[in-house]
Parts: structure tokens; sequence; C-alpha cells
């Protein structure tokens, strides 16, 4: 849909007659009308701009409504796109042949103008709530997760996938909770949660799980993302630097500073989704998830924002400066674990 | 008076949907362009170009239908399914037929559009 609200038609046809008086009827029921001549112009069209349905001739020169149809299959940004077939082509496999290619309807030419408004109504209602469908799952998924979905369908399970997991907190939210109106805080949180966003996937990294006041990201899945470490420890560093910045408009506002802990860890972890065929969640669980999350909690002992692991620093690029903790023991892991500080500008806690 | 190469149920109905005046818009337009059709199957016809007959036989078949010239559109119809190669030596005099329907429809929609 447009700015005004109106559905944007393309209209491919190369017969002048048929294109003008196709043009008129779609006009006359309040749509926007694009008018090209073949499937190879429709395609350039189709790239440039937006469009919410189309109106297919078959017999074109250059590239013909069939051609057309196998192009808009193969793209993943067009295969949604609603095909009405507009053709004067006799006989029953011709119109079996554009439904099994994807068309959502046939009208034979020529076009009676009843059932072109009925056809072109029901197909963008349709369209429309596809449309809201998926801003749904969108909002409640991350894209990543929703166009995994959509190619590959939902199973329950997971699969081995390498990668690393950034565990995110706000220093003493509860008191900060408990200082402020209920309003401020989630105020607060709604503005924290959009800088953390912008940071995270402006590395490549996908928000997987917000819990208050902390999250959970993953760099690798369910995209294979390579250089992944220094990804997350970049967006690591955005995310500091963000967090500082938004702490000194806080403070000029006469609002409480925030601080965060980042806990980064680096490995093989199983992606896929858990939970019941009804209610599911795509996650990523296993060591190298429970590490980095031990190594967000232990920011606070260490005194430092960013902690990462052995496996993320052998990775990182040369100019990113790290300090040696020494080996720490967790709970729930047998051996000792090397921690590394991030050293940036906003990085030491006092 | 009603012109005896088209429908006059189809012709109304069109001006009934698009309105007269851009029906009359669109005759134009369709006498404009009947003699590139006809002569793009003649050159089709020459060259042995039988997509390109089928498709310039198929655009005058709907384009007739669409202003009710049903002999135009029969004729038309017969041109793109028959095929080039099964017309054989009868193709052109099967185009000068369709060019006379041409004529005698052209003759009509143009009385009808100043009626």
């Amino acid at each position: 849909m447009n700015e005004r609200g109106a559905a944007r038609v393309l209209l491919i046809e190369d017969n002048r007659v048929n294109r003008l008086l196709l043009a008129r009827h779609v006009g006359q029921l309040g749509y926007v009308v694009d008018a090209v001549e073949n499937g190879l112009q429709a395609l350039e069209h189709l790239r440039r701009g937006s469009c919410d349905l189309l109106l297919l001739d078959i017999e074109m020169p250059e590239m013909d409504g069939y051609q057309l149809l196998e192009q808009l299959r193969l793209d993943p940004n067009l295969r949604d796109l609603p095909v009405i077939v507009t053709s004067g082509l006799d006989g029953v496999a011709n119109v079996v042949r554009c439904i099994e290619l994807g068309a959502e309807d046939y009208l034979s030419k020529p076009v009676n103008p009843v059932l072109l408004k009925a056809r072109l109504t029901a197909s963008l209602e349709k369209k429309r709530l596809r449309d809201e469908l998926r801003e749904m799952v969108r909002r409640f998924a991350t894209s990543e997760v929703a166009q995994d979905l959509e190619t590959s369908g939902f199973a329950l399970g997971g699969h081995h996938v390498g990668g690393t997991v950034l565990f995110c907190d706000i220093r003493g939210f509860t008191s900060l909770v408990e200082s402020q109106p209920p309003e401020e805080t989630i105020e607060l949180l709604n503005t924290y949660y959009t800088l953390m966003f912008d940071a995270i996937s402006g590395h490549g990294g996908v928000v997987n799980q917000m819990i208050g006041d902390g999250l959970m990201a993953i760099f690798g899945a369910p995209n294979p993302l390579p250089g992944h470490q220094n990804c997350a420890v970049q967006a690591a560093i955005d995310m500091v630097d963000m967090v500082a910045q938004f702490s000194l408009e806080q403070q000029a506002a006469g609002r409480p500073a925030i601080r965060i802990g980042i806990g980064i860890a680096s490995g093989e972890m199983v992606a896929g989704y858990t939970g019941t065929q009804a209610r599911a969640t795509y996650t990523c669980i296993g060591d190298t998830v429970n590490l980095a999350a031990r190594m967000e909690a232990h920011t606070k002992q260490a005194r430092r924002t960013i902690l990462i692991d052995a496996a993320t620093r052998a990775e990182l690029d040369q100019d990113c400066a790290t300090e040696s903790l020494g080996p720490v023991q967790f709970k729930g892991k047998s051996a000792p674990v090397e921690v590394f500080a991030v050293v940036c500008e906003a990085g030491q806690l006092d | 008076m009603a012109a005896n190469t088209i429908d006059m149920k189809v012709f109304t109905e069109l001006q009934a949907a698009a309105g007269a005046d851009f029906v009359k818009e669109l005759v134009e337009t369709f006498l404009e362009e009947v003699p590139v059709m006809l002569e793009t199957l003649r050159t089709a016809l020459a060259a042995g170009d039988a997509n390109g007959f089928r498709r310039s036989a198929h655009s005058l078949k709907t384009n007739g239908l669409t202003f009710g010239a049903v002999a135009l559109g029969a004729q038309a119809r017969e041109l793109e399914l028959t095929g080039l190669e099964q017309l054989g030596a009868g193709a052109a005099a099967a185009i000068d037929r369709l060019q006379q329907s041409c004529e005698q429809a052209a003759v009509d929609l143009r009385e009808l559009c100043h009626e």
C-alpha cells in the first residue's frame, strides 16, 4: 500500500489496447496502476519499487508470463506477490500451468470488470492478511528466525552450529526500578533495548531473548556469520558506548545513569526450536551459552564491563585490546576457565 | 444505427464499464494498431516466425473480442490456433481475409463512436 492507502497494481501487458483498458478498469477501482510491456520490464520495475499485486498477460515478447512466474518463484523477495493472470489463451492447460507456477487467479480476456474487481479485492485482502501475519511473527521473533521459519518450516529440534553468544544486563536494575515510577522504567527499557538491538544487529547478531533488563544475543545462528567472535565483541563495544552516551542524557534530565555488564563466549552450540508443537521458541543451548551467562555474571566481581572467553579472544582483530584476568572457577564447570576483559574507553567499572 | 460486424451487447457493456469517451479513444488506438498487427503477421509469415505469427494473431483476437468484433475475433483465433506451419500456402489468403474483416469492423466501430 502507498502512503494514501491505495494498493499498487503492476500491469504487465504488451498490447496497447489491452493495457489501456485494464489500466482504466483498475484505476476506476481506486488502485494505483503502473504498466510495463513484458516480463523483463516487470522484473526491473519490481526490483526498483513496491507493488501489491501483478496483473499479468501470458503472450508477450522478451519474457512471457510463464517465464516471469518462474522468475518470481525463485526470488525470495517477490515470490509472495499475488499474481492474477489475464489471458486470451484458450484451453484449461494454460490455466493449470499458471496456477502451478504460482499464479493466484486467472481471468480470461476480454476481462469482465465485475470479475476483475472481485478477484482484485480478494487477492489484495489475502495479501493484507499475509503481511499482517508476517509482521506479527517478526514482532515476536527475529526477522532471521521468521525467514528461517518461512523457508524451512517449523520443526522442534536442533542442530549443531558454531557461533558466539552474548549476555548483557543492566547493573543495579532492581534498585533503579525501586527509585522511579514504573512508566519511567518501561520508557528506559524501551530506549535501552532500541540501542542494544541497533548495536547487535549492526554487527550481524540476533537478539534471541529479553528477560527484564537482560538480553541474550547470538552471532552465527540461524544464519552463519563469518568472524562471529569479532562481530560480537565489536557489538559489545558499541553497546557500552551507546549506554555511556544514553547515561549522559539521563543525568542531564535528572535521571539515574545506567551501566551494563556483558559476557561473551564462543564455540559449538545446539540451535533450534524448543517448546511444544503449540508454543515454541528459537534458542541456542549448550556449554557455550552457559559460559557466556557466567561471564556476564562475573563482570560484577571482576569490575569489568565486557568479559570474554579464550575461544572468542583467539579470533579477535589485533587492534582489539584485551587484558587477561587469569583462570576463574565458575559454578558448574569442572575446570577453571581463562577470562579476558575487553579494554575499551567506557569499559572500566569504577 | 447498429453495425452488423459488432456484437452490440459487448460494445455497450464496454461503454458502460469504461465510459463512452474512453471507448472512443480506445477504438482510435485499436485502429492505429490494426495495420501494425497485420504487418507483423505478414512479416512473421515471410520469416517463418511461428511464435511471432501466433502472438500477433492472438493480439488481434483479444482486441477484436474486446469491442465485440466477433467475426474478426474468430478469424484471428483460427490463425492463432492453426499456426503458421499448418496453414502453409493458405496463410497469405487467410491474412487477407482477416484484413477485410478488420476494415469492415473499423467502419462499424467508427460509426458507433460517432452515434
